[in-house]
């Protein structure tokens, strides 16, 4: 290869991307927009729960609970009752996400070997809220009951269930690594394509196709800068992630950005791909969007849960490289594991990277037939 | 059998390129003699620009040979790809690139060292009378401009041939008159010019032209040998009359 051909070529694409002041600065600040976006809207743990009490008759045990719910920092007591009619219209009124009944005597009850009843009423019309209301409801009265059970014995609450809830595990740890997924994924694929299918159609792609360039060789060009500034994007996100949600940080750095890189390059791929199929740039965004962006965001597991999908749909989701990164860095930035562990999804990776690659380097071709 | 052909910077022999059933170059045989300007006629739709990509290697041929500065286009294309400029139909310079940026470029990739680079970028802007427009961007020169410099960027590697598809489309005339002294100079260093146009005045500047019909070269000679072979008082006569009898004529 040529290395003084690759380097004016690689010079020239620094220069389109710079020169297009507009796209960079949205490119460059996207990671930044989409962790604060999404760490602030999409996160599926709820701050800030509207909390009615009714205590007809508040004693110590049910003073020192609602004393829970307010130090939880999660709940906020909006209105404490005589009696449950008042409850009804003030979820009506979705002026409360959750109502705590006492019966008369909840103290007496604790003490004694009944259960003491405690009814939970959840305002669940979104049953995603709901269930997570009522988990952290239920955290409350469990810690609350085991600290007295610490101190005395046979205390009964009666509403006692198991905790699915993980306090500890933010949705925001979660959503880090596929939007780091999803920003590569919009970098790498989509400006790749754009870029590569603009000079077919302003009719330069021709005139590099005779010079003695090789069709390697202007993929490499191609791909080179975006990489780079793929590479700044991951830096902004974790950064972000980091400075604004505290995202713990318990893996290896270098692995996560070895990975990133891994997996910007099947990106990359995928945008020449798109670009070596289509004949104009409006149909290579569109294809790109479809074929990187939709896939990366729904099937692979950032939002929606895998598992949760119909079984048919399952497999399906194999083929979504973000599905692979997100596992790898969720197992690195969360739980801090290595290689050791995600062995089998950066073998993955790079074989698609190896395949994908290949694939766009053939369909890339120097003669236009 | 092609014969040697170390005189002829071009040399096709039934060059012929179909699109399913469709010809769009039937069969030419021609020859450019090394450093003559070679005026290559049509109407629209003609096959001018099929050609013109299959001697310069965009294009498979589907049959026929030819030696394009004495390589072969089926096999050795990246020798030809060294000797050969070309500047498309579509404008080829990147305007968002400055015009030393883009001789930069172009430089580069034909592997001319930064010396030369730099060294010929002041020649030929200076030819140009736009040694003060060098760190412009392209895309805010006028359109005569803009193709002149193109032409520029295409002999920039002092090719043996350069190939000029249709260079003075949606030019005025004045530039147009200016870009076939730019022609005439490079023919006097001894390049090659392979020239597409379907102004007939601009057939009257050239030292040998074809005129291609549906596909086929219907005519080739010196412009005066064909108005005296057809009666014709100007190349526009004598392209009109052969395009009467054209099928496709301005169809495409």
């Amino acid at each position: 290869m040529n290395i003084n051909a690759l380097r004016a070529f690689v010079i020239k694409e620094f220069h389109h991307i710079l020169r297009d002041r507009q796209t960079l600065t949205i490119l460059l600040l996207m990671p930044l927009v989409q962790v604060v976006l999404f760490g602030f809207a999409l996160r599926s743990d709820v701050r800030d729960i509207r909390l009615a009490v009714v205590d007809p008759m508040p004693d110590h045990a049910t003073m020192d609970l609602r004393a829970r719910f307010v130090g939880s920092a999660r709940f906020r007591i909006v209105e404490v009752f005589k009696t449950p009619d008042a409850i009804e219209p003030l979820f009506r009124r979705g002026s409360a996400d959750v109502a705590l009944v006492f019966e008369p005597g909840f103290a007496n009850d604790l003490e004694s070997t009944e259960p003491a009843h405690l009814l939970v009423a959840i305002d669940a019309s979104d049953p995603n809220t709901g269930t997570t209301y009522l988990n952290y409801t239920r955290a409350v009265i469990q810690a609350y009951q085991s600290e007295l059970n610490a101190r005395s014995n046979q205390v009964r609450i009666a509403t006692q269930t198991r905790m699915r809830f993980n306090p500890t595990l933010e949705s925001v740890n979660l959503f880090v690594p596929g939007l780091i997924a999803l920003v590569l994924v919009l970098v790498s694929a989509l400006m790749t394509a754009i870029s590569l299918s603009r000079e077919k159609e302003r009719g330069t792609m021709e005139v590099l196709l005779v010079s003695p360039l090789r069709p390697q060789q202007i993929i490499v060009g191609k791909v080179l800068p975006y990489l780079v500034l793929a590479f700044a994007n991951v830096l902004t996100a974790l950064l972000a992630a980091w400075a604004i949600f505290h995202v713990p940080f318990r893996g290896s750095i270098a692995l996560l950005l070895s990975e990133s890189i891994l997996y910007t390059l099947v990106s990359l791929a995928l945008g020449v791909l798109v670009a070596a199929r289509t004949s104009s740039q409006r149909a290579a965004m569109l294809t790109a969007l479809l074929a990187t962006m939709l896939p990366s965001a729904l099937l692979s597991g950032m939002i929606f849960p895998v598992a949760s999908m119909p079984g048919w749909l399952q497999p399906v989701t194999n083929i979504v490289p973000a599905k692979w990164f997100i596992v790898i860095a969720r197992g690195i930035m969360l739980k801090g594991v290595g290689l050791a562990i995600l062995w089998r999804e950066t073998l993955i990776l790079s074989a698609m990277a190896l395949l994908l690659l290949a694939a766009a380097m053939r369909s890339f071709k120097p003669r236009l037939d | 059998m092609i014969p040697e052909t170390a005189e002829h910077a071009i040399d096709a022999r039934d060059l012929t390129r179909r699109f399913g059933s469709f010809v769009a170059v039937d069969h030419i045989t021609f020859d450019v003699r090394t450093g003559e300007v070679f005026g290559f006629l049509g109407a629209n739709g003609a096959g001018k620009t099929t050609a013109i990509k299959m001697l310069v290697g965009l294009l498979a041929p589907s049959d026929g040979e030819a030696k394009v500065a004495g390589f072969d286009i089926h096999t050795q294309r990246d020798q030809i790809r060294r000797s050969i400029g070309y500047m498309s139909q579509r404008f080829s310079l990147y305007a968002d690139l400055t015009v030393r940026e883009n001789f930069t470029l172009y430089g580069g990739i034909y592997g001319l060292t930064d010396a030369q680079i730099r060294e010929r970028t002041t020649t030929l802007l200076d030819t140009l009378n736009l040694a003060s427009s060098g760190d412009e961007l392209v895309g805010r020169l006028p359109l005569g401009w803009k193709q002149k410099l193109a032409f520029s960027v295409a002999l920039l590697h002092e090719p043996k041939i350069v190939f000029l598809d249709e260079p003075t489309g949606g030019v005025d005339p004045i530039t147009r008159r200016q870009f076939w002294e730019l022609i005439y100079a490079a023919a006097a260093r001894g390049t090659t010019v392979f020239v597409t146009t379907h102004y007939m005045d601009e057939a009257e500047y050239c030292d040998r032209i074809s005129i291609m019909v549906d596909g086929r070269i219907a005519a080739l000679g010196t412009p005066a040998e064909l108005k005296e072979r057809f009666g014709a008082d100007s190349v526009d006569d004598v392209f009109v009359r052969l395009a009467r009898g054209a099928k496709k004529g301005e169809a495409a």
